[in-house]
């Protein structure tokens, strides 16, 4: 047994990272549950307001409507980006020269800053002069995404998928190349074909990299800013006014900060609930 | 079941092997018998694993064939040529159960289900695994994976080997000697030959009918345990099998007798010297190295207790000689002579056993 020692000089080398977390995370978020309270009109006049904004984002259509506008693009980019960055990661070579250079060229668009990719696809895909556009009203298509809600989202939705599925790429071929050559040569002699080599092997294998890329690429679409907003700034109309899109709105557009400090407050919780969901539900099962 | 046939083989894993010192395996020719027990033994790096990788058909030779049943299989699959494999480190299909891992071959396979269902349990009573079956199979220890493995080859009825690729690696010390005899139970009940490569001389020994040492790509000898033990036609053989391995003096040969520092040594059989031979060696080993009144005069280095047995090592000038010398034996003190055992004293010319 041992004694028990009594010294609480231990405090002082935790002090250290208790400051940097309280100036790096808790002192800005109490400034945001400190504004959700209130009602401020400026020359810091606050007056208490207890839950009310909450009640009134809770209860607001305009916030259902970009939730649920959020949701839809999440959903879809998951729904492309995952299933396409395993196929072109099980599409890559293993072993050789070309190793190198597909690395580098998936890496790429990771590379190029969010308010340029924004930028890039903005001019690309203009109906007039973009190529994109260009190309699409060339064979037929009657296609402008600054005007039309559907086009608007074909645009953002190719542009996201242009920009991460690289990393879903990179994170499955990760995942695929640390598995021993000796499972595949068991599953040729156990007369196993590509579907269930790729169900039986390779996909238990990769499980623990796409759960780190379904939920990198869940929290960054879901708080995707940037690039929409340089595409097509929210519109046309509302079509693709994404939470934060219509977060900054409230909160800069308006200057509306009591509900916009409880918008960031629910929207931060629900990125942290879907975050945990996720987490768990791909984690089932495995810690037998 | 079926024969197989190796016929000269050679494989290079270079794209143009341009002298031998390219060719992971020399060219060889070897037949394996149906329902045989061998094993493949031999150092790290000596091809062992190549050779068998060859005739599952993991990897096709540079040249060559390989027969089952006199059917030229060289360019078939793993899966058409119809072998299992166990590899070094226990191979399964973690999401699955222990069930499903055992019916996996036989479902890829398009075998009934009722069918499935009465081959996996029988397989997995044979196996001691009938209790885990509805477990998942990630959750079992090594040995325990290692036998799914296993397994997974043995529910093929129809298997024409199962090969093994040191399967005892990441098994316990323990647990090794249970496994090998149940293996070893598993020969005798399914009768499909077995190859069992491995770099441990116990283990092929105990496991083998017939023992194939490899020696830097070549095939050195096969034999029965006894035969390798007892008439190692290559110094390699001696030196690898056994333990200490065998003694092996350098000799001359003069007037038909090996003369080892000038003292003429009687060995099994007169020594034909084949022509263009520059080394020879005399090979004995320590079981057959007795002390006696006169012969090898030899000064004691180091005695060391091996259970029951003494260990002696004993040297003539630079040459070392070990013995092998019975417990309660008196043990001359400094210096002794000591006699090689005529019947068990082989000359090797550049390594080759002489006869």
């Amino acid at each position: 047994m041992s004694r028990k020692t009594h010294n609480q000089r231990a405090w002082f080398f935790v002090l250290p990272v208790v400051a940097l977390v309280a100036f790096n995370a808790i002192v800005p978020l109490m400034t945001v549950v400190n504004f959700s309270v209130q009602e401020t009109f400026g020359d810091n006049m606050f007056f208490w307001e207890g839950v009310t904004w909450f009640q009134q984002t809770l209860a607001s259509e305009r916030f259902h409507a970009s939730l649920l506008r959020q949701l839809l693009f999440t959903g879809i980019i998951l729904a492309i980006e995952i299933p396409l960055g395993v196929a072109i990661a099980l599409a890559m070579p293993r072993r050789g020269p070309w190793v190198s250079v597909c690395l580098v060229l998936m890496a790429l668009p990771l590379l190029i800053p969010w308010n340029v990719v924004g930028a890039i696809w903005n001019i690309f895909a203009l109906p007039e002069i973009g190529f994109l556009g260009n190309l699409l009203n060339g064979m037929g298509f009657n296609y402008n995404y600054t005007q039309q809600p559907l086009a608007a989202w074909f645009t953002v939705v190719l542009m996201d998928v242009w920009h991460w599925t690289s990393l879903v790429v990179l994170l499955a071929y990760a995942g695929l190349i640390a598995i021993p050559d000796a499972y595949y040569q068991a599953a040729k002699i156990d007369g196993a074909r590509f579907w269930a080599v790729f169900r039986y092997i390779e996909l238990p294998k990769m499980k623990r990299v796409l759960t780190i890329a379904v939920l990198l690429r869940f929290m960054d679409s879901f708080m995707i800013y940037t690039e929409p907003f340089v595409l097509t700034g929210g519109g046309p109309g509302n079509a693709t006014t994404f939470l934060s899109i219509d977060l900054v709105k409230i909160a800069l557009g308006q200057f509306d900060l009591g509900p916009a400090a409880a918008m960031s407050l629910i929207y931060f919780l629900i990125i942290l609930l879907l975050s945990w969901i996720f987490y768990t539900l791909m984690m089932r099962n495995e810690e037998q | 079941m079926a024969n197989i046939r190796l016929v000269d083989l050679r494989h290079s894993y270079a794209a143009a092997p341009r002298d031998d010192g390219d060719y992971a395996l020399k060219r060889m020719t070897i037949d394996w018998a149906d329902g045989g027990a061998y094993a493949l033994l031999g150092p790290s790096g000596c091809g062992k694993t190549t050779l068998l990788n060859i005739i599952s058909g993991l990897v096709t030779p540079s040249e060559g064939k390989v027969l089952f049943d006199e059917r030229d299989v060289t360019a078939l699959s793993p899966e058409q040529r119809n072998i299992a494999q166990v590899f070094q480190f226990p191979v399964i299909y973690d999401t699955m159960t222990v069930y499903d891992n055992l019916a996996f071959p036989l479902r890829n396979r398009g075998v009934a289900e009722g069918a499935i269902d009465t081959r996996v349990r029988e397989i997995a009573a044979m196996l001691d695994l009938d209790a885990m079956l509805p477990k998942r199979a990630s959750g079992l220890p090594a040995d325990g994976k290692q036998k799914i493995s296993l397994g997974r080859g043995l529910v093929r009825s129809d298997v024409n080997v199962i090969m093994f690729d040191e399967p005892l690696t990441v098994i316990d010390p323990h647990l090794k000697w249970v496994l090998r005899s149940k293996l070893k139970e598993l020969h005798q009940q399914v009768g499909a030959t077995m190859i069992y490569v491995t770099h441990d001389q116990t283990e092929a020994l105990t496991f083998a009918d017939q023992v194939v040492v490899m020696h830097d790509g070549a095939v050195v000898q096969i034999g029965t345990p006894i035969d390798l033990f007892e008439r190692p036609q290559h110094t390699f053989v001696g030196h690898f099998i056994g333990s200490p391995g065998m003694n092996l003096l350098p000799c001359t040969i003069e007037n038909g007798m090996a003369h080892f520092d000038g003292i003429a040594i009687e060995t099994r059989a007169r020594p034909k010297v084949p022509a263009g031979a520059s080394k020879f060696e005399i090979g004995v080993r320590p079981e057959f190295v007795r002390f006696a009144d006169e012969g090898i005069p030899v000064r004691i280095a180091k005695v060391s207790d091996a259970g029951r047995f003494h260990i002696v090592e004993s040297r003539h000038g630079d040459t070392a000689i070990n013995l092998l010398v019975a417990e309660g034996t008196a043990l001359p003190a400094d210096t002794a002579h000591i006699r090689l055992d005529p019947a068990h004293t082989q000359v090797y010319a550049d390594g080759w056993a002489v006869t």
